[in-house]
């Protein structure tokens, strides 16, 4: 299997090539290959089991595939030591399922955690805290403990503290799972907000289509701040990210590879069955 | 059925291996940053202060029963001012260093799987790993050297209020006197004693706090198997305590022979 075109383009800030990984002798990916450029957003859309939450842990150096080449920000992860993985995933931000907060630590020591980790001054610290959970709307909750917060909170927080040290990617592992719609709601806009204040790149594993449209369809102006829906032009855009503009994508696996790969129209108005059903 | 032995046998040397690699870790991290002292002074409050209670209590217990055992026996031969030699000897050699291990294992040991374990499927150990924190530094370093500090010092304090305990009962039992008591049980120390004493809480420390850790970061099977690590950690450390208090007895005897 030949990498897909664009993992060919040096510019490119993910790439995955023929990536196969399994568990006792059964593959989960069997040769995946894609790429992620800069700014862009790619939703990684299926079933559970069908290995998206891995393609993320694989992406951030947490697991090693069994074959294939995976490159992130010019490095080649899969090759490297646990010794070599450890500056390199402090560059990536990782949004947890369950949002695995410190349950033992405060609000504002979990966000302050990597910042922490990469020694930087109290001073620093502090204001970065302050404003990562500013972003998230949960100032007030910096010396309260994770438990004591609701569900849509501990994601929030979680989301704070993967944005706390500026990663240039984001990883979110279903992020909306599990949330009630006006909870979800919220946390997709926070993701807009990041995509477009901060510039960020990301990669979501989500079962929710509706999540994937609404990064597809939706930005956040920060003039108005508030979500608006793009216009036709910049949905064009926003479906092949011409002049830099965030550029949402979909990918659907499916048995272990690349079943689906391509914008948010293409899969709107597909007549593949197995595709449909997302779409319901 | 070979097939089954053969595996079973072959999962065995794995764990084994995995957990002799996790300890020397452990301990191998020391030689490079990053250190987390903080972390460590935490766990020694923990594991040492926090096992305070327990220790000093069952240590007054032991010491007054190893009186009642032995004083009966001396009775018969008139012999009762030789209590506090046996209670001594026995104590600094043998019980006090056993007991702290066995009382702590059961105490930290557990407590650092189960913790550990909880850890590790909520995913938190995943969440410090992506923040490139190696978790061997962060979890396991501090535990064992808190473990491996902290066991001396209580061994030391449990056989000193052990003798206590044993001197309160050979007073009020004995109706021996308490100055003559302690005289001899002092006396009856010898430096090889000490160390025999002090050395064995140091490996019991490694063995309760590295079984914790492996226990806790080897859990698979969800809530259920956080039970289960804990109480195979405490089961496993307290085996190799015992195990291990042989082959130190016997290494301690020789060099108590050879240097001391």
């Amino acid at each position: 299997m030949t990498p897909s075109p664009q993992a060919s383009e040096a510019s490119a800030v993910v790439t995955f090539a023929n990536v196969r990984i399994g568990f006792d002798d059964d593959d989960v990916l069997r040769g995946v290959s894609f790429a992620v450029m800069p700014r862009e957003t790619l939703v990684l859309l299926g079933e559970t089991g069908t290995g998206k939450t891995l393609t993320l842990k694989l992406a951030a150096g947490l697991l090693r595939p069994t074959q294939g080449t995976i490159e992130v920000l010019g490095q080649e992860v899969s090759s490297m030591s646990e010794r070599e993985l450890l500056p390199y995933r402090r560059q990536v931000g990782f949004v947890f399922q369950e949002g695995a907060l410190f349950d033992s630590l405060s609000v504002a020591e979990n966000v302050a955690y990597q910042l922490r980790e990469n020694r930087l001054g109290e001073e620093d610290i502090e204001q970065r805290v302050r404003e990562s959970l500013r972003f998230v709307e949960l100032e007030h909750t910096g010396d309260m403990l994770p438990s004591e917060l609701s569900g849509g909170m501990r994601r929030r927080v979680s989301i704070a503290r993967a944005l706390a040290a500026r990663p240039p990617i984001v990883l979110y592992d279903s992020p909306t799972a599990g949330l009630d719609p006006l909870t979800a709601q919220t946390i997709i806009t926070l993701l807009l907000r990041l995509r477009d204040v901060f510039g960020v790149t990301a990669m979501l594993a989500t079962h929710r289509l509706q999540d994937g449209f609404a990064l597809a369809n939706f930005r956040f102006d920060p003039e108005s701040k508030r979500v608006v829906r793009l216009t036709e032009r910049e949905s064009t855009v926003s479906a092949t990210g011409a002049n830099g503009e965030p550029a949402t994508r979909f990918l659907v696996y499916r048995e272990g590879r690349v079943y689906f790969e391509g914008p948010a129209e293409e899969l709107a108005e597909t007549k593949d069955a197995y595709l449909q059903r997302f779409l319901v | 059925m070979g097939a089954v032995l053969t595996d079973a046998f072959k999962q065995f040397l794995s764990h084994i291996q995995d957990y002799s690699v996790m300890a020397g870790r452990s301990l191998a991290n020391l030689a490079s940053g990053p250190r987390y002292f903080q972390d460590i002074l935490q766990q020694m409050d923990d594991i040492g202060v926090g096992s305070l209670p327990i220790v000093l209590m069952s240590g007054f217990f032991i010491g007054a029963v190893m009186v009642l055992q032995t004083g009966s026996q001396f009775t018969r031969f008139g012999q009762t001012a030789l209590t506090g030699d046996v209670v001594a000897l026995a104590l600094v050699r043998e019980l006090g260093p056993t007991l702290t291990g066995i009382l702590v294992a059961g105490r930290s040991a557990s407590g650092i799987a189960s913790e550990l374990g909880s850890m590790l499927v909520t995913e938190q150990v995943d969440a410090m790993r992506a923040m490139g924190t190696d978790p061997s530094r962060k979890l396991v370093t501090p535990r064992v050297v808190a473990g491996t500090l902290m066991l001396p010092l209580l061994t030391a304090l449990n056989d000193f209020i052990g003798l206590l305990g044993g001197c309160v009962a050979s007073v009020f039992t004995l109706r021996l006197n308490a100055v003559q008591f302690w005289t001899r049980a002092v006396d009856a120390l010898d430096f090889a004693d000490i160390m025999q004493g002090m050395m064995k809480p140091l490996v019991y420390g490694f063995i309760l706090a590295t079984i914790g850790c492996y226990k806790g970061l080897t859990v698979s099977g969800g809530t259920q198997g956080v039970g289960r690590a804990t109480t195979q950690a405490v089961v496993v450390a307290s085996v190799m305590i015992i195990g291990a208090d042989l082959f130190l007895t016997r290494l301690a005897l020789y060099l108590g022979d050879k240097i001391f």
